[in-house]
């Protein structure tokens, strides 16, 4: 067991994968100088450096270019520097990628994955802040996974680029400094698989991304109120893993859902959705919903600071189902 | 390099197979058997058949939404285009695709394409594939002259062209975009002045005079196999027919459309210049053209024999087999 970081855990999932499989290659901007804008791709250049590629300021092809190398045969992994601009390449990911294999019969394959680092850092404002997760969940042909530990990271990055079809994997740049302990082997995690973070018996706080240290942290405050929050990360929201989610709530017959993106439409309104469906009659009140501030990201930090759930939101919310309401 | 008479006998053949194909479907899509849109490419089989006559089974090929001449001039299988038309579990993308998405990767069709530009990256990343391998197959990306419009031309010949790639870029500038005369939306009429652009070689030839596609063809799949980059070349055609089933065709001159079948067609053009050679007899025409029609009837049984998908078809091939447990 070590204690890293969750940039460095991905970083070393990187590289081990690409020891594994020769069809693994990197495309993106920017990718191999001073190891990539956000430094996650560091050493790959000198590992491997005929499997690496830097590109043009061109999102619709180096998506495009991933989609045409996949279905050649090759796993590339290509990165968007922000997922703000994955906007430029919404025809490759939502009509090509996701669309290929069934459009062929099943005879085409994409296995791709696409490395989205994402939501609120250093104070970007609002082209380079965004958790754009349910814009990808409401297409089928494409898996939607978002780390919250570096463990996670690095097991479930093992699992998108070993995945035959395309995997969207969103890195919270808020967490890349984030430091977790990390097993000496770290076998992949199949998608689709909640894993309970914290056990409790009150409430279910559903937590996505950065939320689940946020949750964490609630839970220790909230212990001294005397309340004991179950925290349960979906880490993939397609296939999201109802049957842990309902279990959880089923049990502790409340439940909250917080995630980083939009409120409207947001991964929150699916997830909270599918609980209240399975278990309305288990339930004790209504499931509640923390998500972003339907208002685009701020530039000034008071500002900004305020759009994304906090823990003292979480705690709040957690007090306001347990008392009723 | 000059194609021997029986290679051109082969794209002449290929060339009415093509003809064939498009004229059998439109009826049977008067008559309800083929579904939804269509788009046919009666009028510029040259260019198909003036590539496809010089690449191999595993070389790739990206098309567009008029596809079906690609398709049969790789060598795909009529049979299952048509029962893929017919939507049809038989077809070759079992119904799921259609006529805007035929895609046979055992001949290295990698798909048609239901985006207009939504081939250019994709094939390029076809040869990206290719040149990490260290393979030395290539990769044709057909287009149209309005697809030159998107953004993502731009964005992947230029990536083609800084790395080399083996990847020749195929225009097919049949004059119209949909409805619209190409001048009317480009300043730059001829495809191959944007070639100078991205730092490639640009070629313009008459894409109704299969010999010199096929010469201009040789070249740029020699030079992209050997490692010498991609090459951009624009094919001056012509539709033949409407952009689609039931196209008025109000925008263009019936004077104009008559020139081009009756004076412009490749077919025609390819059989004076083979019979004035006299490496064509009357016979070997007539045969043929009737084995041409013969497979197109042939799969018009096929096509009709073939069940439609059954429901359970409906949540499969969306992620690869066996379908993760649904929660």
């Amino acid at each position: 067991m070590r204690i890293m970081t969750f940039r460095d855990a991905l970083n070393e999932a990187i590289h081990e994968e690409m020891a594994r499989d020769d069809r693994i290659f990197l495309i993106g901007e920017d990718v191999a100088t001073h190891g990539g804008n956000l430094a996650v791709t560091k050493g790959i250049a000198e590992a491997f450096p005929n499997r690496i590629r830097e590109t043009p300021i061109a999102e619709a092809a180096i998506v495009g270019v991933a989609v045409g190398a996949a279905l050649a045969g090759m796993r590339p992994v290509a990165e968007i520097m922000y997922i703000d601009f994955v906007t430029c390449a919404m025809d490759e990911v939502v009509n090509q990628a996701a669309k290929m294999r069934y459009m062929t019969g099943g005879q085409a394959s994409v296995p791709m994955v696409l490395r989205l680092p994402c939501g609120l850092s250093r104070y970007t404002a609002a082209q380079h802040s965004q958790a754009l997760e349910s814009w990808f969940m409401h297409v089928p042909g494409l898996h939607v996974v978002v780390p919250s530990t570096p463990q996670d990271a690095k097991g479930l990055f093992r699992t998108a680029v070993r995945e035959p079809d395309p995997v969207l994997f969103l890195e919270y740049k808020r967490l890349y400094s984030l430091e977790g302990e990390v097993s000496d082997i770290v076998e992949p995690i199949p998608l689709g698989l909640a894993e309970v973070k914290r056990a409790g018996e009150d409430v279910t706080v559903v937590a996505v991304g950065p939320m689940v240290s946020k949750a964490l942290e609630a839970g220790i405050l909230l212990e001294d109120e005397g309340i004991d929050i179950e925290v349960v990360d979906p880490r993939c929201l397609s296939p999201l893993d109802v049957d842990t989610l309902a279990a959880s709530a089923r049990r502790t017959g409340r439940a909250v859902v917080c995630a980083e993106d939009a409120l409207m439409a947001g991964c929150t309104a699916e997830i909270a959705c599918a609980i209240s469906e399975r278990c309305f009659s288990d339930l004790s009140v209504p499931v509640r919903r923390l998500a972003a501030l339907d208002v685009p990201m701020p530039f000034s930090a008071p500002l900004a600071d305020k759009v994304v759930p906090s823990v003292e939101q979480i705690v709040e919310a957690v007090k306001e189902v347990v008392n009723g309401h | 390099m000059e194609p021997t008479p029986d290679k051109l006998k082969d794209m002449y053949r290929t060339m009415w197979r093509v003809r064939l194909f498009e004229e059998e479907a439109n009826r049977q899509a008067a008559f309800g058997n083929v579904q939804g849109a269509f788009h046919m490419y009666c009028g510029e089989e040259a260019v198909a058949a003036g590539f496809c006559a010089h690449l191999r089974t595993d070389d790739y090929v990206v098309g567009t939404h008029r596809s079906h001449g690609h398709y049969i001039a790789k060598g795909g299988s009529i049979d299952r285009m048509m029962a893929e038309l017919f939507g049809r579990a038989a077809g070759v993308c079992k119904g799921k695709g259609g006529s805007m998405h035929v895609a046979d990767f055992s001949v290295g069709m990698l798909g048609a394409n239901g985006i207009v530009g939504g081939g250019f990256a994709p094939a390029t990343g076809a040869a990206l594939a290719s040149q990490l391998r260290g393979e030395d197959r290539v990769s044709v990306c057909f287009f149209g002259d309005g697809a030159t419009q998107r953004g993502t031309f731009h964005e992947a010949v230029n990536m083609g062209a800084i790395w080399d790639l083996p990847v020749i870029y195929v225009c097919e500038n049949n004059q119209y975009q949909q409805w619209i005369p190409q001048s009317r939306m480009t300043k730059v009429t001829s495809v191959r002045d944007m070639a100078p652009s991205y730092g490639i070689p640009g070629e313009s030839v008459d894409g109704q005079d299969v010999l010199a596609v096929s010469r201009v063809a040789a070249d740029a799949i020699e030079r992209a196999r050997s490692g010498g980059g991609p090459t951009l070349i624009e094919c001056v055609t012509y539709r033949f027919h409407g952009h689609s089933l039931g196209d008025l065709q109000e925008y263009r001159d019936k004077e104009e459309v008559e020139h081009w079948v009756k004076d412009r067609d490749p077919i025609q053009l390819l059989r004076t210049y083979l019979m004035e050679r006299q490496q064509l007899s009357q016979d070997e025409d007539a045969a043929i053209q009737s084995d041409a029609m013969a497979e197109i009837q042939s799969a018009v049984a096929f096509a009709d024999a073939s069940p439609f998908p059954v429901d359970a078809d409906i949540g499969k091939d969306i992620f690869v087999e066996p379908e993760r447990p649904q929660s």
